[in-house]
Formats: C-alpha cells, sequence, structure tokens
C-alpha cells in the first residue's frame, strides 16, 4: 500500500441524522416492488402476470434488448399487480410475499471450478448480473463484453453514507469469493480503492487486487473519482465497477449456494428517531419500513444518499441496489426575505451566510432549491467541487447545446450522474446538472450503438 | 410575515395564465420571490441544495459597493464646497452630495430594471437579478456632474445593445456598467473627460474662477505629477487613499474599495485569481515605464498608479465580472494580468485616453472566451493524447 492519493477538490455537506452503529430490528414487509426504472437504457418485458405465483429467483421481467439478462423476484409470493405510468410505461412490478422465501431452483455452479460462461450464466439467471454497472454510461454490462479495467471502491464519502467496514463486518470470505468470480468473468485484476482515514483490515490481502488509497472529502469515495485519478476511461473502453456490499452478496450467492437479495443499508436523516442500519430486500415497502419511526411526516424518503439517490413516496418501494434510506425535512415552505437573513442555519459553499463562521455545525437541510433558475453567471463553483480532471461547466454546457463532438472532448465517457452530483448542489443557477448529463449520456449510448 | 403571505397569495391568480393580469406575470413574480424565498422543491437529482442563489450573490456584491456610495456622497459634497470657496458643516457637505448622487442613482436603476422587466415579461423569463449590481455600479462610474438624461441614455444602450440582444444577463460579452460608461465617454466625450465634470457645480459655473478640477489623473497626462487639488492644495498620498480628490463618484476612496474587496474575498463572491494576477499585471506595467521612463508620466512611481484614476474599482468590482470574466481558472489569471497590464499601457502612452482601466477591462472582455478556448483546448488535447498512446 503506498501513499494515499490525496484528492483535493470536493465537499463534505455535515447533516444531522447519520447512522448510529447499530442493527435496527425489522419486521419483515408484505409488499414489495420491482421498479425497472432502477436501470437506465432497458426496456422490461414482463414474463410474470398479475396472479403469477413466484419464488426467490424467480425471472419477472427481462431487458428486450438483452434477453439473457433477467429481473428476479426477491422474494416468493403472488405477483399483484403492474403499475404503469405515462405511456403505458412500466413503473412498477409489486409482488405480495407468503413470507417462506421458498427459491427457485437455479443451477448454482461451483465458483471455485466453473468457468467463466458458467459464472455468468448463474449471475444472469439468478438476477444478480446487474448489480455490475458499466462504464460509459453507467448501465447493465453487456455480457458478452469483457471490460479492459474493473474498479471497486470499498468506501461512501456521500453524505450520511454506510460505513462499509460495519456493513460487511462478518462478510470476509463471502468478498474473497466474489472477487473471485469478479476476476474470472472479467479476466482482469480488480482496481480496490481504500480509504487512508479507515480501518481497512477486512479489505487487506484480498485476492486479485490492486489497492490503492485514498484520501479527501466526498466524492473522494466514489469509483469515478478513483478511476480518473488511476486511470481514466479513454472513448471506446469499457470499465466495470461494482458496489462493495453487491460485490459481497455474489460471493454469498455461490458461497452459500442461496439466493439472497438481502442488505444491510444505512438508515439515516435529521427526521428519524433513530438512526442505524436496516437488513433489507431490494424493492421492500417503504411505508412498512418507516412507519412509527418518523420525528414528523412531512418529509422526503430517498432511496440513496440525499445527493444522488431516488425520491420515493411514503407509500413507494426501495430501489434495487442502493445502501442508504435518508428522510429529510421537505422545503416546500416560503422563506420571508430568506435572501438577505443572516442565514446562522444555512449551508453553503460560500462565505455568503454566517454559518460559516461555526465550522464543525451539522445541519438539518430540507429539500428547498433556496431560490430560483437561472442562466449561468457565477463561474469556478462546479470547480471546486469536482475533482476529475475535465471541465465540469463547460461539459455542462456541452450537453445543454447537444454537441456531442465538445462532449466526446471534454470527457462525457469519465462521468456519470454521481461524479457531477456536487456541481448540482453548490450551483448558484440551480441547473439540473444531473438530469441534463443523463439525457446527454442516454442520447451518446443511442448515437453509439 | 403569514398575514403577507395570505395577501401574495390571494392576488397571485391574478397574475397567473388566465388571471386579468397574466401578461405582468414575471413582473409580479420578481416581486413576489423577493419578499419570499419560493417554495420549490428538488424534483430530480440531488435532494438538497446550496443556500446560495442569485439574489445572495447580487446583494453581496451591493453590500460590498456601499462603502464606496457612501464615501462617493461626501467626497461630491466635499469637493463642491472646496470648489465654491466656502467650508460647510458635515451635513451640509453631506446633503448636496445626496442631491446630486441619489438622482443619477435613482435614474440608473429605474431605466435599467423598467427595461429588464419589459425583456422578462416578452421572453416569459423571471426577472434577472443581474442589472441589481449593474444598476448600483453605473453611478459609482460617472462624474458628479453628469447630466441625468445622459445617465439614462446610456443606462438605456448598456442593457438593451450590452445584454438583451445577447440574451440577458448570463449570456453578455460586455460588462454593462462599464459599456455605458464608454457609450458615454465616446458619445460625449466632453462630459466624461476634462476638468470640469468631476466636481459638482463646476459645470454650471458656480465655482470659483481660479478653480481647477483636474483629477490627480488628468495632471499626471498633463506632465504635472505633484498631483495638487483645484485650490492648489496639495494632494498627498494619504489623500489619494482615503479618496478626498476628485474622480468617477465611486472610485476615489481606495479603503471604500478595499473594504469591498475585502466582503467579495471573504464570502468567496469576487475572484481573488482575477484581482491579484490584474494587481499583479499593473505593477509590472508600472515598474517596466519606469524603468524606461521618457516622460514625467512614466517616472511616476509604479505604486502610485494604484491609487490614481479607476485602476483599483475597476479591479475589485468590474474585473471580476464572473459572466464577462474568463471562466477558467488559468483563463482567470491570464485575463486578470492582461488587463492591469493593458490598463497602464494604455494609461500612460495613449494620450487619447486619460484612463486605461475601463478600455482595458472592455477589451479583454471580448477576449476573454478566447482566453478559456485555449485553456479547455489544453485539458481536450491530454485526453486526445491519452487516447492514442493506449
Amino acid at each position: 500500500m503506498g501513499k494515499p492519493i490525496k484528492v483535493r477538490r470536493g465537499l463534505n455537506i455535515p447533516l444531522k441524522g447519520k447512522a448510529e452503529k447499530q442493527i435496527i430490528d425489522l419486521s419483515p414487509g408484505k409488499l414489495y416492488a420491482l421498479k425497472p426504472t432502477d436501470f437506465h437504457g432497458i426496456r422490461p418485458k414482463v414474463v410474470a402476470k398479475p396472479g403469477t405465483e413466484v419464488k426467490v429467483g424467480t425471472s419477472i421481467y427481462y431487458d428486450k434488448f438483452h434477453p439473457e439478462v433477467q429481473f428476479c423476484s426477491p422474494v416468493s409470493g403472488v405477483v399483484k399487480e403492474l403499475v404503469r405510468g405515462e405511456k403505458r410505461k412500466l413503473l412498477e412490478i409489486i409482488i405480495e410475499t407468503d413470507g417462506k422465501q421458498i427459491q427457485e431452483t437455479h443451477e448454482i455452479h461451483d465458483y471455485q471450478t466453473a468457468d467463466s460462461v458458467d459464472l455468468i450464466k448463474t449471475l444472469l439467471q439468478t438476477g444478480f448480473w446487474q448489480m455490475i454497472t458499466q462504464r460509459p454510461y453507467g448501465v447493465i454490462p453487456n455480457p458478452e463484453s469483457t471490460p479492459d479495467f474493473v474498479f471497486v471502491s470499498t468506501f461512501d464519502t456521500a453524505p450520511l453514507a454506510p460505513d462499509y467496514g460495519f456493513v460487511l463486518e462478518n462478510m470476509q470470505e463471502e468478498l474473497k469469493v466474489g472477487l473471485d468470480i469478479l476476476h474470472k468473468i472479467s479476466g482482469k485484476e480488480i482496481h480496490l480503492g481504500l480509504n487512508a482515514k479507515a480501518d481497512n483490515t477486512l479489505f487487506e490481502n484480498l485476492p486479485h487486487t490492486i489497492t490503492n488509497t485514498f484520501e479527501g472529502p466526498h466524492p473522494t469515495g466514489n469509483v469515478g473519482t478513483q478511476i480518473n485519478a488511476i486511470r481514466p476511461i479513454n472513448k471506446g473502453e469499457i470499465y466495470w465497477t461494482i458496489n462493495i456490499q453487491n460485490l459481497a452478496m455474489i460471493g454469498r450467492l455461490f458461497l452459500k449456494k442461496s439466493i439472497d437479495f438481502s442488505r444491510a443499508v444505512s438508515f439515516v436523516g435529521s427526521e428519524l428517531n433513530q438512526t442505524g442500519y436496516i437488513k433489507v430486500l431490494p424493492g421492500q415497502s417503504v411505508k412498512e419500513i418507516i412507519d412509527g419511526k418518523l420525528v414528523q411526516d412531512n418529509v422526503r424518503v430517498i432511496s440513496g444518499n440525499p445527493l444522488t439517490g431516488k425520491a420515493i413516496e411514503k407509500e413507494g418501494y426501495l430501489s434495487f441496489q442502493e445502501n442508504q434510506i435518508t428522510i429529510l425535512p421537505e422545503g416546500d415552505y416560503y422563506e420571508f426575505f430568506g435572501w438577505l437573513i443572516p442565514g446562522l442555519k444555512k449551508f453553503s459553499l460560500s462565505r455568503t451566510y454566517f454559518s460559516w463562521l461555526m465550522p464543525g455545525r451539522k445541519y438539518r437541510l430540507d429539500t428547498n432549491y433556496h431560490g430560483g433558475e437561472r442562466a449561468y453567471v457565477v463561474t469556478g463553483e462546479y470547480e471546486k467541487v469536482c475533482p476529475l480532471d475535465i471541465y465540469p461547466q463547460q461539459l455542462i454546457k456541452a450537453c445543454m447545446t447537444e454537441d456531442i463532438d465538445k462532449m466526446e472532448q471534454l470527457g462525457i465517457y469519465e462521468v456519470i450522474e454521481e461524479d457531477m452530483a456536487l456541481c448540482e448542489f453548490v450551483c448558484t443557477s440551480k441547473t439540473e446538472v444531473q438530469s441534463i448529463l443523463r439525457e446527454s449520456l442516454d442520447m451518446l449510448r443511442k448515437e453509439m450503438s | 410575515m403569514n398575514k403577507l403571505r395570505r395577501t401574495v397569495d390571494k392576488i397571485k391568480p391574478h397574475f397567473q395564465k388566465g388571471g386579468k393580469f397574466a401578461k405582468l406575470e414575471s413582473t409580479f413574480g420578481a416581486f413576489e420571490t423577493m419578499l419570499f424565498v419560493p417554495n420549490h422543491t428538488t424534483k430530480s437529482g440531488a435532494h438538497i441544495r446550496d443556500a446560495m442563489d442569485m439574489k445572495r450573490t447580487m446583494v453581496v456584491v451591493i453590500f460590498a459597493l456601499v462603502p464606496s456610495l457612501l464615501f462617493g456622497i461626501y467626497n461630491t459634497g466635499y469637493q463642491h464646497f472646496l470648489a465654491i470657496g466656502e467650508s460647510a458643516e458635515f451635513w451640509s457637505v453631506v446633503w448636496y452630495g445626496l442631491l446630486k448622487v441619489v438622482p443619477i442613482v435613482i435614474v440608473s436603476y429605474v431605466v435599467g430594471l423598467a427595461i429588464e422587466f419589459i425583456f422578462a415579461q416578452i421572453r416569459g423569463h423571471e426577472v434577472n437579478e443581474g442589472f441589481l449590481v449593474s444598476g448600483f455600479l453605473i453611478p459609482l462610474i460617472m462624474p458628479a456632474d453628469v447630466p441625468l438624461w445622459m445617465v439614462a441614455v446610456a443606462t438605456a444602450f448598456a442593457v438593451i445593445i450590452g445584454k438583451e440582444v445577447f440574451g440577458g444577463t448570463g449570456m453578455n460579452i460586455l460588462n454593462p456598467a462599464l459599456t455605458a460608461r464608454a457609450f458615454l465617454f465616446f458619445a460625449y466625450p466632453a462630459w466624461m473627460s476634462g476638468d470640469k465634470v468631476w466636481v459638482g457645480g463646476m459645470v454650471d459655473g458656480q465655482t470659483l474662477d481660479a478653480f481647477s478640477g483636474a483629477t490627480p489623473l488628468a495632471q499626471a497626462a498633463a506632465g504635472n505629477t505633484s498631483f495638487s487639488l483645484g485650490n492648489g492644495a496639495g494632494i498627498d498620498t494619504i489623500d489619494m487613499i482615503i479618496g478626498t480628490i476628485p474622480g468617477s463618484i465611486g472610485e476615489t476612496s481606495k479603503i471604500a474599495i478595499l473594504i469591498g474587496a475585502a466582503i467579495l474575498l471573504i464570502t468567496r463572491v469576487g475572484s481573488l485569481r482575477i484581482m491579484l494576477s490584474m494587481l499583479a499585471g499593473g505593477v509590472t506595467m508600472g515598474l517596466l515605464l519606469n524603468t524606461f521612463a521618457a516622460n514625467p508620466f512614466m517616472e511616476i512611481p509604479w505604486w502610485e498608479h494604484l491609487l490614481i484614476g479607476s485602476f483599483l474599482f475597476g479591479m475589485v468590482f468590474m474585473a471580476t465580472d464572473p459572466v464577462t470574466a474568463s471562466q477558467t481558472a488559468k483563463g482567470k489569471i491570464i485575463y486578470g494580468f492582461l488587463i492591469g497590464f493593458l490598463a497602464i499601457l494604455i494609461r500612460v502612452l495613449n494620450p487619447a485616453y486619460p484612463e486605461g482601466t475601463m478600455l482595458a477591462i472592455l477589451l479583454m472582455n471580448v477576449f476573454a472566451p478566447l482566453i478559456d478556448h485555449y485553456v479547455v483546448q489544453g485539458n481536450i488535447k491530454k485526453r486526445m493524447k491519452r487516447l492514442k498512446t493506449t
């Protein structure tokens, strides 16, 4: 392990409601939903119509473009209904569980003897393949492709993020198996990003890895930041990334030969009366999780972290692979002369509110925009929070004007939304950076295929 | 507060689609959002947002300009009473200054904001806050004796031609306030330079016959480098720092400007890069001129250039305008340095223009996108090279 790589630019947003290191017991839920909207660039084709009995690992829908990629039920029970949105877009497939967790009989190959074809087959059939993310574009990798590089970050620096050292405490064996498999199916050594400020005993001496340590504020823990520091993505190259808990879950699948989608997520936010870690299944009903745990009712429930997560209705369902549930106050109020007041409780990268005089303070931030959307006026703020070797504001402008050549030149292949989420947070002009970037990535992917 | 909010909510429907005054929607919006930060919540992307917005940015700049305005008001009165040869009490000095300066501020805001509102209305946009600063800057860079109709014409020119034709705040190439001044400078040169306009009441001949209203800058250009006030009393360095000298309303007090600079830098609203590099550029040129000095103006010590004319004011409040400056970090350094360098060069070596700061900033405003282009190109080339070597 060499000297840590210092990331200088970035921003830690000091939010209230960090996770206590405790497991909060949760009674298992009744309703679950699969949400095709969790993935970019797929077209879902449902195979389990309402009324169908399903088991854990039974295919519910697949991707029309890649029929081998199956999306499977996390529970056993009955498919209850399909929820569609505008233009009949499929939003949710709701499953009511019988609580028995009977497993579908897929052949789970022995990871020590099986070759990469068989391993990939198991991953595809059980619905674990989509735990891997491909860059560029941030999509599910094509099962026929192999990556040029594989990167995994072992830590998360996002606001109120889970501590993977705690989450994966007893899963070192699973991690080892997961790495074995990832190594086999990718044919590459895995670049592992470690946190210089954390206890890394769990992540040391893992097989097939090249480790790098990083030090710095968010987004240092983002795999995109680590890739950019070690070996930036060039046009035409394919990188795989996978969340560290996902990796351990893949390891568990092969080690225990059991299809188990459960994961520990941090349950955080200023509006909870108790924070900690909970064990959930993907698509679990939020209502059953948060009932009786809120300080007040006017809240935003986020599957994921406050910068990149998805807002879910209180009647909604968790996303497929987020490791965090964040509960924040909604900001749907008017503020009298809000732009003029001293603002001791307001957080800003700038020092225009007097709260900067109180370092170390934790904030209860809400979902208010704190201002109207404007044309770009202020410059240089994106650069302060974006450690990647790109010109973020120029890149977003290229995206706005749909100038593909410029986007490529400015390094759009090196980023997905999470890498520029902080730019969106600090933007004085309240530009929707992440959705602008996503539209361009989708457009580019279409053009290139 | 709640009562006010209820009233606003009650009349709001009239200004929305289908209401009686739907045509005034963005005008209503401007006043509503001034009173209340809207209740909009994030829909996609980051769920939490920085508390900073355009209004806060602009209001910080205005706070930073207030010391210059206040001193400008005092100095306008002070110079006037000096010129008519009477001594006056503090409050009558301030009163005279108020009578001179406040109408200019009002005219600048009324004309500029009216045009902004009309354009926002036509485009169906929200009213942008940009002019709140421009409207404050314009009076500060005017001579005290400028006729109000000229302020009105210049402001209209700056807002329409300098800004709105390019698409409004954020899209303009030239600094709007300087555009207003440049317009007057070339259209009515007698009112923007010379020895009379800087002292209130002098144009009307209220002042003593022997009194000269020449600024230190004009005196230096005329080869007289031991500066003096109109009544013959000498101007020393302290006077130039405090600002009791003739000049544009807001530019004379270096202390007031530096207070403004401190506000901009502490809040991180103004760019330290631009300020420092412009300072470096000015000092470099000053030293060069000292080295090759061939006339008295070239001989004045390099540091004195920072105290005469509008160099410091331009450095703190004009060059740092983020819209018209370079946008990249490296670009800002090049941009600032060249402004400082050119400002002193034009000031000293070009006899046609008594002050170089305005022209240097406007010139570099035009070149800022080019500088950025080459800086960004450097990043692009690096990426291309990486692609080739793999």
